[in-house]
């Protein structure tokens, strides 16, 4: 079996939040969907980490809990993202996170973007917002987005157009970890040129 | 070990009394600063550059000309001089004729500077900002050490037969630092010349300070200059005291709260816990700054920043009074006995001119 890392990021603010109710989700069945890989997910609730989001804006460090958040995503080697839909985009807070985030850690990163919202008239900012946020990261976003309205949520749709939906992401982004090689962690402190070959 | 001040030279608003201190009273009240750093018995006073509001330090060699006057022991030094948007020309003739006229009691900080829209206003480009730094000091160093230089770079125009005057005091050019909070680049520069290398260590976690000197250590080794605890590191620090250590937090608070570089973010609880920062008692800042050892190893520099985010000139002469007193005689005495005695000092211009003599004998 091979091992390898699943991050997931849940914006969601209420408790309980459909946003993370859908991250979960899609956790379960990239599990389900990469049978020879074994998957340790880490959930990153990104409401716990406000206020270090808040402080690293203003700092310019992060705090240890959102350090090991950071650290956590650059050693992902495949990334759900989540985040309710405001205002006709990604929330603040779920932007925000990805603004102090090393420029450089999503490279090449298989990451599968999810949103929720209270109507399906939102579903296109994924495709508005999210993924061209994801490759101006230079990360490798799967075709499939996953998109959850209220509707969704319906007794009448539990078996329906969803989760559908949810298998079909979910399969591309373990598709993606299965012809990868272990991400490996580039170390900030590294000197990745000879000196000499400066002056 | 030298200790220090080090001053970034921010005009801010008291935000305890709403007061702005003017520019001219806040350049008269930096020379009673520096001036009383002596009278305590301290052995370093560094001021830093910029060249936008609210600073005033746009002209340091002139402020330290002017303290190296009125000063008998104190040595002088940057923190830092801007190795990119400056002419290393200038830098060379600037910090020579302070040398001389200080009587040897300078040296000088290397930092690139991070304020973005200084560059164009010297010509300059942000992202060039490494490569500036490496090209300028090559020249810089070259200036002190050749009488007559022939050079050509990238981002200067070519120099033909061209003497740097006056020359360096003694022709042992001035030390230098470089400093640095995360750019291995810099920790590497400093190796290769076997200069020093200075964390500014109060604005990250100490596991940042302690890579980057891990790194200097390594590399300084690699490039033959002695053993990796040979190697000269200065730290900076950040402190506010008190007798008391609950009257120090109560009265530093309001400017921490609005300092203007972490105001409005985190508590200053939890920016001492996440930083060197020391808000307390004299014994606190004992404590806390011994502790630096355990993680960058013997060092032979320690700065600290006091007068900044509005302090009232008063209540800064106050804290280096605590420094002076309660603070500093400890410290010296501590570091001291727990250095081996294969470890350097900081050179100094009367160690330096020492060493030439015995390489020329």
């Amino acid at each position: 079996m091979k091992q390898r890392n699943l991050v997931v990021v849940s914006a969601g603010l209420s408790q309980p939040s459909s946003t993370r109710l859908l991250a979960d989700r899609l956790a379960a069945a990239t599990i389900e969907a990469g049978p020879g890989i074994e998957f340790t997910v880490t959930v990153i609730e990104l409401r716990d980490l406000a206020h270090d989001i808040a402080n690293h804006l203003l700092t310019g460090f992060p705090p240890a809990a959102l350090k090991d958040a950071l650290d956590a995503v650059a050693g992902a080697d495949a990334l759900i993202a989540v985040t309710p839909i405001f205002t006709a985009s990604y929330s603040g807070l779920f932007k925000s996170f990805f603004d102090v985030l090393d420029k450089d850690v999503l490279d090449g990163k298989p990451v599968l973007i999810a949103a929720t919202a209270g109507t399906a008239r939102h579903s296109l900012a994924l495709e508005h917002a999210l993924r061209p946020m994801f490759a101006y990261l230079h990360a490798v976003v799967v075709p499939t987005s996953v998109f959850a309205a209220s509707d969704d949520w319906g007794a009448d749709s539990a078996d329906g157009l969803l989760q559908s939906r949810i298998t079909r992401a979910a399969g591309e982004l373990a598709a993606e970890v299965e012809r990868r090689e272990p991400v490996t962690v580039a170390d900030p402190f590294a000197l990745t040129v000879d000196f000499k070959d400066l002056l | 070990m030298q200790f220090g001040i080090f001053s970034v030279s921010d005009i801010t608003t008291d935000p305890t009394t709403g007061q702005t201190p003017t520019e001219a009273e806040r350049i008269k009240n930096i020379v009673t600063i520096a001036k009383h750093a002596e009278e305590v018995g301290l052995d370093v006073f560094a001021l830093g550059e910029h060249h936008n509001e609210p600073f005033f330090s746009s002209s340091p060699t002139t402020t330290l000309a002017y303290i190296a006057a009125q000063t008998d022991k104190l040595l002088l030094s940057t923190a830092t001089t801007l190795i990119t948007t400056n002419d290393p020309v200038k830098i060379a003739e600037d910090f020579a004729m302070l040398q001389h006229l200080s009587g040897g009691r300078v040296d000088l900080m290397m930092g690139r500077g991070n304020t973005g829209p200084v560059y164009p206003w010297f010509g300059k480009d942000i992202r060039a900002g490494i490569p500036l730094a490496i090209e300028n000091y090559a020249l810089l160093h070259k200036l002190w050490r050749e009488h007559v230089v022939d050079w050509q770079g990238k981002f200067r125009t070519p120099l033909q037969s061209f003497t740097s005057t006056p020359r360096p005091l003694d022709d042992v050019p001035p030390f230098v630092w470089h400093g640095s909070i995360r750019s291995p680049e810099i920790a590497e520069q400093a190796a290769f010349y076997g200069d020093g290398f200075f964390a500014n260590h109060i604005f990250w976690p100490k596991e940042h300070t302690q890579r980057m000197v891990g790194l200097y250590r390594e590399r300084f080794a690699h490039y033959g200059h002695g053993d990796p605890d040979q190697a000269i590191v200065g730290l900076g620090g950040q402190v506010f005291m008190r007798r008391n250590s609950q009257d120090a937090v109560n009265e530093f608070r309001p400017y921490f709260d609005n300092a203007p570089v972490y105001g409005h973010g985190p508590s200053l609880e939890e920016f001492t816990s996440q930083t060197p920062l020391t808000v307390g008692s004299p014994q606190q800042v004992i404590d806390r700054t011994l502790g630096f050892r355990d993680y960058v190893g013997d060092y032979q520099r320690q700065l600290f920043l006091l007068d900044h985010a509005g302090l009232p000139v008063k209540t800064v002469l106050e804290q280096l009074d605590l420094l002076g007193e309660e603070v500093i005689p400890v410290l010296r005495k501590e570091f001291d006995s727990m250095k081996p005695a294969h470890v350097p000092d900081a050179p100094t211009h009367a160690s330096l001119l020492a060493a030439r003599q015995e390489a020329n004998a």
